[in-house]
């Protein structure tokens, strides 16, 4: 099973790889009156993959889903899935939709909600197979209003691969969700790639960009503006964050080689660095009485607001 | 896995069964949620119910309307009342909560048939319009003195239940402009004075000359004159120029639905 090496792994194995682009956004722009949702975005996802579009709200996830799905046209551009429009119904039979939902009929049970939209597909899982990939035993019989915010969450979840299709489309998935259930659904979303699905997911939690996809795509203010594994876009800005408590002046640390930025925290000097094992010598010779020294390497959050914010 | 290749390979579409088995499970479905939904099922049922029995069964015992039962007449004039309450609101209210709040997204992005959703929530307003006038009907034989054939009860009640599409049709263009919060203010606010001005509450003879010249052009006015022609009391319109009206207004109504339908995936999609 792949699970746990995924959490924290920095390697996306050459397997996982697969060629076939799957679907794609060929130079599409989506506007909205004068709004730019999107501009000029090229995308592919390839068979296989779990691709994560990362940005901040408002950047165009949200978007790029509906016109991949076939619920927006888009205003130039090309919108490719499976070779063809994602609004023909034979594609839709090999699509599987979670969208951000404020309100869901409350008065039918969850397996009702199953059943229903099983039907709509030619080939459904079994429902004791959705239920269980859901992790929806216990709920089944309930009322979606009886329904807490993260059970909801994973009944919308089983009504996006209820219908067994090829690929599934998450627009952020675990937004509102505590630690545990956000778990929860990172597994079922594991277990997902595993038997062979394809995943387009849209998030602002760098984390779960971080822990789950093959490949990240940053998107800001409608523009694509750093692609790759997590582990190339963690690498497009510099390495590591150290933090220290230190006699020294801020402008003799800015001089050290090496040093990208210094900043004071309360009674703490942050400085951001390429090489820390350089930083931390010089630190270490000039000031002996420094202390509560840290070192970090910048996550995926410094990087993200990086290359968003060299995008303004 | 069919995922390593990445064209389309044309999917069969939905054998006859399935496709039928579906339309069936949406309409199911609907109904279910409906039934559940007390400030649906009983408003709808009650408002029409508790206005016959107490302006039918118990203010005017004896009353008559042109030298007719007041507990027959109503049948007709109550009946349209209740079926315009159930269509306008499955149809107004729920299609705008549901495109509103995005429900309605999750299944256009689904192979659903857009159709098998429609039909669904029109085939749920129908059955409770029946629901509706057959109760009238049974409190009106039971405690209004009401004596109708089996033939002409079962008329009436077709009749009234196939006046619900054209106001379904119209719940559904309210359901297209209207917001998700503002569409039960909306669909009032056309039900209940479409309601007085076509003289379902105070008789259309009684309204004052204007307003009677006002009901002939309102679709409320059809549907009830087609119920009371059945039962001996309506104007004597003939059977397809109330039908005509009704039939026009279905069709702009669905017009103006189709251009919310499609103005949709401009706006919000």
């Amino acid at each position: 099973m792949i699970t746990a090496w995924r959490e924290s792994t920095e390697v996306v194995p050459e397997t996982k790889r697969a060629q076939g682009v799957v679907c794609s956004l060929q130079g599409v722009s989506k506007n909205y009156g004068t709004v730019h949702a999107l501009k000029n975005v090229r995308l592919a996802i390839r068979a296989g993959e779990l691709v994560a579009l990362l940005g901040p709200n408002g950047a165009g996830k949200t978007t790029a889903v509906k016109l991949l799905l076939g619920l927006a046209s888009p205003s130039a551009g090309q919108v490719s899935v499976f070779g063809g429009n994602p609004a023909q119904p034979e594609v839709r039979m090999r699509i599987g939709a979670m969208l951000q939902v404020a309100k869901v009929p409350e008065t039918l049970r969850v397996r009702e909600h199953l059943d229903l939209f099983s039907s709509y597909y030619l080939n459904p899982m079994p429902m004791d197979e959705v239920v269980a990939a859901a992790g929806l035993e216990q709920i089944k019989d309930r009322r979606f209003g009886e329904l807490s915010g993260g059970q909801r969450q994973r009944v919308l979840f089983a009504l996006a691969i209820c219908g067994n299709p090829d690929i599934v489309f998450l627009d952020e998935p675990t937004v509102g969700l505590d630690v545990e259930a956000r778990r929860m659904l990172w597994e079922q979303i594991r277990k997902l790639v595993s038997g062979g699905k394809t995943i387009l997911l849209t998030t602002h939690y760098l984390q779960e960009a971080d822990a789950l996809a093959d490949r990240v795509i940053v998107i800001n203010q409608g523009q694509i503006i750093a692609e790759g594994t997590p582990a190339e876009i963690k690498a497009q800005t510099s390495g590591k964050k150290i933090r220290c408590v230190s006699q020294l002046p801020i402008e003799v640390v800015r001089a050290f080689p090496g040093v990208l930025e210094v900043k004071v925290d309360r009674e703490a000097i942050e400085i951001k660095a390429k090489n820390a094992e350089i930083v931390v010598h010089e630190l270490l010779l000039r000031d002996a009485s420094l202390s509560g020294l840290e070192v970090t390497s910048a996550g995926l959050e410094e990087a993200f607001l990086a290359l968003t914010q060299s995008n303004h | 896995m069919a995922t390593s290749e990445a064209t389309l390979t044309m999917t069969p579409m939905r054998p006859m069964g399935k496709t039928l088995a579906l339309y069936v499970k949406e309409a199911r479905y609907e109904f279910l949620k409906y039934l559940r939904l007390p400030v649906y099922s009983l408003s709808t049922v009650l408002f029409p119910v508790m206005f016959y029995v107490l302006f039918g069964l118990v203010m005017n015992r004896q009353g008559t309307i042109n030298g007719i039962s007041v507990a027959t007449y109503l049948l007709g004039t109550y009946g349209t009342f209740g079926v315009m309450g159930a269509s306008l609101f499955a149809n107004g209210a729920g299609v705008a909560a549901e495109r509103g709040l995005g429900w309605m997204q999750v299944k256009r992005a689904s192979p659903m048939p857009p159709f098998a959703n429609f039909l669904a929530k029109f085939v749920v307003s129908m059955i409770f319009s029946s629901i509706i006038e057959l109760s009238l009907l049974v409190l009106g034989i039971a405690f209004g003195g009401v004596h109708i054939d089996p033939i002409t009860a079962l008329k009436l009640v077709g009749t009234l239940v196939l006046g619900a599409v054209p106001f379904c049709s119209l719940g559904l263009a309210i359901g297209f402009f209207a917001g998700p919060n503002s569409a039960p203010a909306v669909v009032n606010m056309i039900y209940l004075p479409l309601s007085f001005l076509s003289g379902l509450w105070v008789p259309v003879d009684m309204l004052p000359k204007f307003l009677q010249h006002i009901a002939t052009g309102l679709p409320p006015y059809h549907l009830s004159q087609l119920a009371l022609n059945l039962i001996g009391y309506g104007h004597g319109g003939s059977f397809w120029y109330h039908w005509e009206f009704l039939l026009g207004f279905m069709f702009i109504s669905l017009g103006v639905a189709r251009i919310g339908f499609q103005r949709d995936e401009k706006m919000y999609g």
